[in-house]
């Protein structure tokens, strides 16, 4: 069973088109011309990595190994050292877990129970609706948990998706207890033999205690249901974000264990090095990320895609 | 000539001290670490690269007459001019006293606009004016109802249309305001990417429709490098007039803030932190500031530079030197700012021309205290009048401070020679 099969690369490279411009064109325009790699020419990488939120840290992981690997190398023109820039960030995704071929372990688990969380505003119920949607359209049975039972019409909005994509809802009214909803919607799915549980979190700040407690709460009631669950933990990262998706990472991954990675709104300008360094740096590989408001724009992470969108 | 004055200042320190100067060595480590410090807090590379530059050129300029290690006085150079740059006091909204102010929120998806809106309204609804709130995000599901159930918590009407167009209902919106007696409108228009040409022609449409007094751009202080191109395309199409910066109550540092000012030019109006109606606060730019710059030290250090490196008696005292007026009632001034500061190189910051004479003395914490003693010991007109010292009144010196006539006698001598070396430097304009 092939899922997410509606992963179109060509809108992959043109939503990446921007970052492409900014990192490879400006990669090209630096080096083009110059028969040998030196020192301003790096410097030159280094300004553009930073620009890409890849970070300081990443980015001189990522210039340090290039160097490294250059040392070798006797063509030292234009292309080989792209080479050399597009495998290292590649190694680097690949080092965090992120694969070409993954894919839900749908058939190994019933009811297979995905978890959301992140913080405010990055997009967690859009995804929920997207994957929701491509769940149902590859033939299972799905079923979603209103588990935002915080912000004022959050219900609302997640049922709305719900309609979209065709799929079952549980919600309890504002105010009540997430857990309750969680503890509810894996019930109903067992009892009435889902294949996929989707279950949505308020969004929340990674400093906050108390909520963080909150979500290690939902874990433990669903795992009451369904031992092992969730079995996926996607942690949602808004693509503009900057240095602080690494604590978001951080901090989330304490409270409760993430399996994978969602990058939102990268339809937008310039954007990736969130995703690079995060593989880098906690080792979480990216499973999915948004690229539009439609409910199909939802893709399969492809870190070799991703590269090669990148550097074509 | 006060600015020239003290440029001798500094090549006396220079020469002498060794320290206390501003290397160029020393310079370059502390620029390095704030170029890091301000990429890792999200300033835009660009930003970051012209701020250290612009900076820089400043410092290298200045004299060293605080008592601060060259680090710490370029530091708290920096921390000023970011203080300066994020804007230096509250900007407060444009409301109409007579009429209706109509003010429009703008900005990406997920950056906090909905929630603000609702705070907005509630914060003007207490200071006494009648605001309607306007649901114009036609397009997220349920952004309408979440408006207007934020309405209903602060009993704040929302004026929605079922139709589909954000336009008619900014422009009705404004009508149902005059026509129910609402003195402020505040529309709450549907997140977009500034790269989303269609929906940024929308808000041009509805800001030409409404024509507001105010528009505020929201943007999440989370925000990266991208933070300038997004908030360029919105004040490139709508000229917004001011920055509300949420989430602040995470852990991210908001440079973006500094990056979107700098771009733009805009003042930040408000923090909008969580979800609660009453969680809007003002901005204070020495907060974000410090917040920036990330290190619980230069706060600590700015509050001292502050509150003992008074800027007026540094300009008195360079004013007495020049006139030759500098006596031992200024020199235990010093000293007590000195003491204030706990620092013994101050002596050569802020006593400048005392240390050229004792450049091969070794000065320790006792010697300060010996002529702290010894200056004390005098009376309120020898301090004024060093010259009146004749050996009984250095002999009686002596005695009440516990030091020998000797000590009075090399202090008195060494003062002397300060004075005679502050008059030829006034007189020739300085040393070669």
């Amino acid at each position: 069973m092939k899922l997410f099969k509606n992963v179109n690369f060509d809108k992959l490279k043109e939503s990446l088109s921007k970052t492409r411009d900014k990192i490879v064109n400006r990669i090209t325009e630096t080096i083009s011309g110059k028969v040998k790699i030196d020192s301003e020419i790096l410097d030159e990488i280094e300004e553009i990595l930073l620009t890409s939120d890849i970070g300081f840290d990443t980015s001189y992981q990522i210039i340090e190994d290039v160097k490294k690997r250059l040392t070798g190398e006797k063509d030292r023109g234009e292309a080989a050292i792209m080479n050399i820039v597009k495998d290292v960030i590649y190694d680097l995704l690949i080092s965090g877990g992120s694969r070409d071929e993954y894919q839900p372990a749908i058939e190994t688990k019933k009811p297979f129970v995905i978890l959301v969380i992140g913080i405010n505003g990055v997009g967690k119920t859009t995804t929920i609706g997207k994957l929701a949607h491509n769940f149902k359209s590859s033939g299972l049975k799905v079923i979603i948990g209103a588990g935002d039972t915080f912000r004022v019409a959050a219900n609302e909005q997640l049922e709305v998706w719900a309609q979209r994509a065709g799929v079952e809802i549980v919600k309890k009214d504002k105010g009540s207890d997430p857990s309750s909803v969680a503890y509810e919607t894996v019930q109903t799915a067992v009892k009435g033999n889902y294949d996929v549980v989707i279950i949505d979190t308020a969004g929340r700040l990674h400093t906050k205690h108390n909520l963080m407690e909150e979500l290690k709460k939902i874990n433990r009631v669903i795992q009451k249901v369904v031992p092992n669950a969730p079995h996926e933990t996607f942690l949602v990262l808004d693509g503009a974000t900057g240095q602080n998706a690494v604590a978001q990472a951080q901090e989330f991954s304490s409270s409760v264990p993430i399996t994978g990675l969602v990058i939102t709104k990268l339809d937008g300008t310039a954007k990736g090095g969130a995703v690079i360094q995060i593989c880098a740096k906690q080792k979480q590989p990216v499973r999915f990320i948004g690229v539009g408001e439609d409910i199909q724009d939802l893709q399969t992470f492809s870190p070799r895609e991703f590269v090669n969108a990148l550097f074509d | 000539m006060l600015q020239d004055l003290s440029l001798k200042f500094d090549k006396i320190l220079k020469k002498v001290t060794g320290q206390g100067k501003l290397t160029e060595k020393n310079i370059s480590d502390t620029i390095r670490e704030i170029r890091r410090i301000l990429l890792d807090a999200d300033v835009n590379f660009k930003v970051t690269k012209e701020f250290i530059e612009s900076v820089s050129i400043k410092a290298m300029g200045q004299e060293v007459l605080a008592s601060l290690s060259p680090g710490q006085l370029l530091t708290k150079i920096f921390f000023d001019e970011l203080v300066t740059l994020l804007g230096t006091e509250n900007v407060s909204l444009k409301l109409n006293a007579t009429g209706v102010t109509v003010i429009m929120v703008v900005g990406l998806q997920g950056s906090g606009k909905t929630t603000f809106c609702g705070k907005l309204a509630n914060k003007l609804k207490g200071q006494g004016r009648k605001p309607l709130l306007v649901a114009a995000d036609i397009y997220r599901p349920a952004a309408i109802e979440q408006l207007v159930a934020l309405g209903d918590a602060i009993s704040v009407p929302v004026f929605r249309l079922e139709e589909k167009d954000a336009r008619k209902i900014a422009r009705e919106s404004v009508q149902e305001a005059i026509a129910k007696g609402h003195n402020t409108v505040i529309i709450d228009t549907a997140g977009r990417l500034h790269v989303d040409e269609a929906l940024m022609k929308e808000i041009v449409d509805i800001k030409e429709i409404v024509q507001p007094q105010e528009i505020l751009f929201v943007v999440d202080s989370m925000t990266g490098q991208d933070a300038v191109n997004s908030a360029k395309a919105f004040h490139d199409q709508v000229d917004f007039d001011g920055i509300v910066l949420t989430k602040m109550d995470g852990d991210a540092k908001g440079g973006c803030a500094l990056s979107i000012r700098s771009v733009v030019g805009k003042p930040i109006k408000y923090i909008s932190n969580g979800e609660k109606v009453d969680a809007l606060e003002v901005f204070f730019p020495d907060r974000l500031a410090s917040r920036i710059l990330g290190k619980g030290d230069v706060v600590s250090l700015v509050e001292k530079v502050q509150s003992e490196f008074d800027e007026s008696e540094a300009e008195e005292l360079e004013e007495k030197l020049r006139k030759n007026k500098f006596d031992f009632e200024d020199f235990l001034k010093q000293i007590k700012m000195i003491k204030k500061m706990g620092s013994l190189s101050s002596i050569m910051a802020m006593i400048p021309g005392i240390p050229a004479q004792l450049k091969n003395a070794n000065i320790d914490d006792n010697a300060l205290v010996r002529i702290e003693a010894i200056i004390r010991s005098m009376t309120k007109e020898e301090r004024m009048k060093p010259k009146i010292l004749n050996g009984s009144r250095r002999s009686r010196i002596a005695r009440g401070s516990g030091t020998s006539i000797q000590d009075v006698n090399r202090l008195v001598k060494q003062f002397g020679d300060m004075q005679t070396m502050m008059s030829r430097m006034t007189k020739r304009g300085g040393f070669r």
